[in-house]
């Protein structure tokens, strides 16, 4: 069977620095990866590679056994980055029939509705979003990258700016999506949050995983103190 | 479901109505543009003496060299709006060709600066006295085929400079040399169909534009995709 989520050896460097250095994993449907690190560390790099965004110097991604960057690879990935992603002078709604329409989605104005209310954000999203907080602003952000449901979501520090509520809603709609089949990539920095979600964990630093490991049984505690200790 | 298969028009009219209605939102870079065409065209007329240069030779270079510099405020919004808060990125991981943006970013400059000259025109008729008249129609095709391969040269120009820190700068030093040739065909045949010459006069003119529209709308939308590399 094809994972649904592969990388193989994937570098990228920027110069003579090697941002993301020898990367190999792969997420089946409904897998998470938490993956922690320092600043530095190549965590985005390797977000951005898994999104197409970036060209690997070598090694390869693929999604579904098909490799990145190929449109029929993108359409099925979701991006949450900790930029919002957005046009401010445009409405929430507005953004996001703008990427509905990118995906040409059968029934946009549904699934526009649907994102906003999974957000909670549907009764902003007719205000621009320069008049909107960050906080909301980053859960429009959060209802752009999961308007066409993608079947694999990366998630760079997607907790940025959310209140309390923003934080629930949000990782209710992670559980739902990886429930429903998709494979997650969460970056944050918040050890406790990206294990309750994660069926992987990992740490990297110096573009490495110097740690990668099933979480089913990882002591969140004991798991923090070896995780300073990696990264000091 | 998503269908990636869609055409590459389909997606570069979405990119465009979204930038339209964005600048149809603030109107500030078309406001800009406005007012910098007016200003031009009235230093231009008051720099002017009438007894040593007749309206007809001064006008088309006053036209273009106006459309010229307007049209640069228009490329510049054109990947700004993308490069604030990484929306550049949205568009980039959505599963649409790279030509399709480019051709989208395409189609909302040359309605912006199709805009600014349905105002300058007029403009610059009335300070200079200039009779439009039976020539009306086919200076408005002229400015029709001069502003795609100025917007054609321009936008792909504008997409390399985005991620530049100087790229107020770098824009026109790069685009300037390349809008030469696009210039001087359309100020001739202006000057030519102000003049009351026969359209007959002017297809010279014409066809050099038509074939820089033709060479650099496809250079330009094979070359884009490449400027988005890393």
């Amino acid at each position: 069977m094809t994972a649904l989520v592969h990388a193989t050896a994937l570098v990228r460097t920027f110069g003579t620095r090697r941002a993301v250095d020898d990367l190999s994993f792969s997420l089946d449907a409904g897998d998470c990866l938490a993956l922690f690190g320092p600043n530095g560390a190549g965590k985005t790099t390797a977000l951005r590679l898994l999104a197409g965004l970036l060209k690997p110097s070598s090694g390869t991604a693929t999604i579904d056994g098909i490799a990145l960057p190929a449109t029929t690879a993108r359409v099925r990935v979701g991006l949450i980055s900790h930029r919002v992603m957005l046009y401010d002078a445009l409405t929430a709604r507005e953004n996001l029939r703008f990427t509905a329409a990118l995906y040409g989605l059968a029934a946009p104005e549904d699934a526009v509705q649907r994102a906003l209310e999974a957000l909670r954000v549907a009764d902003r999203a007719d205000v621009p979003v320069r008049a909107l907080s960050r906080g909301l602003q980053q859960r429009v952000a959060i209802a752009r990258a999961i308007v066409h449901t993608p079947d694999v979501l990366l998630c760079d520090e997607p907790y940025t700016g959310l209140d309390e509520q923003g934080g629930v809603a949000l990782t209710a709609l992670l559980r739902e999506r990886r429930e429903a089949g998709a494979a997650l990539i969460v970056v944050t920095h918040n050890l406790q949050e990206g294990l309750a979600l994660a069926t992987q964990a990992a740490i990297m630093r110096n573009g490495r995983f110097v740690r990668h490991e099933p979480s089913a049984g990882v002591d969140p505690l004991r798991y923090a103190a070896e995780y300073r200790d990696l990264v000091a | 479901m998503t269908d990636p298969t869609r055409g590459i028009l389909v997606s570069a009219w979405v990119i465009a109505r979204k930038d339209l209605a964005i600048e149809f939102r603030t109107r500030s870079a078309f406001l800009s543009a406005i007012v910098f065409t007016l200003l031009s065209i009235v230093v231009f007329f008051f720099a002017w003496d009438p007894t040593a240069v007749g309206p007809l030779d001064l006008a088309p270079g006053v036209l273009w060299v106006t459309f010229t510099f307007s049209g640069m405020l228009g490329l510049h919004r054109a990947f700004a709006v993308e490069a604030r808060d990484g929306a550049m990125d949205a568009l980039l991981l959505a599963p649409v060709p790279r030509e399709s943006i480019f051709l989208g970013k395409l189609l909302a400059n040359l309605a912006f600066v199709l805009g600014v000259q349905t105002v300058a025109l007029p403009a610059v008729s009335l300070f200079y006295n200039l009779p439009l008249g039976a020539a009306a129609l086919p200076i408005a095709g002229v400015l029709v085929l001069a502003s795609i391969g100025l917007v054609s040269v321009g936008t792909l120009f504008a997409g390399m400079t985005a991620n530049t820190r100087m790229t107020e700068l770098l824009l026109p030093v790069l685009a300037l040399p390349f809008f030469i040739p696009v210039v001087i065909p359309a100020a001739q045949s202006t000057a030519d169909l102000l003049a009351g010459r026969p359209l007959a006069d002017v297809f010279v003119w014409l066809r050099i534009l038509l074939a820089f529209d033709l060479v650099f709308l496809f250079a330009c939308t094979v070359a884009f995709p490449f400027t988005l590399e890393d």
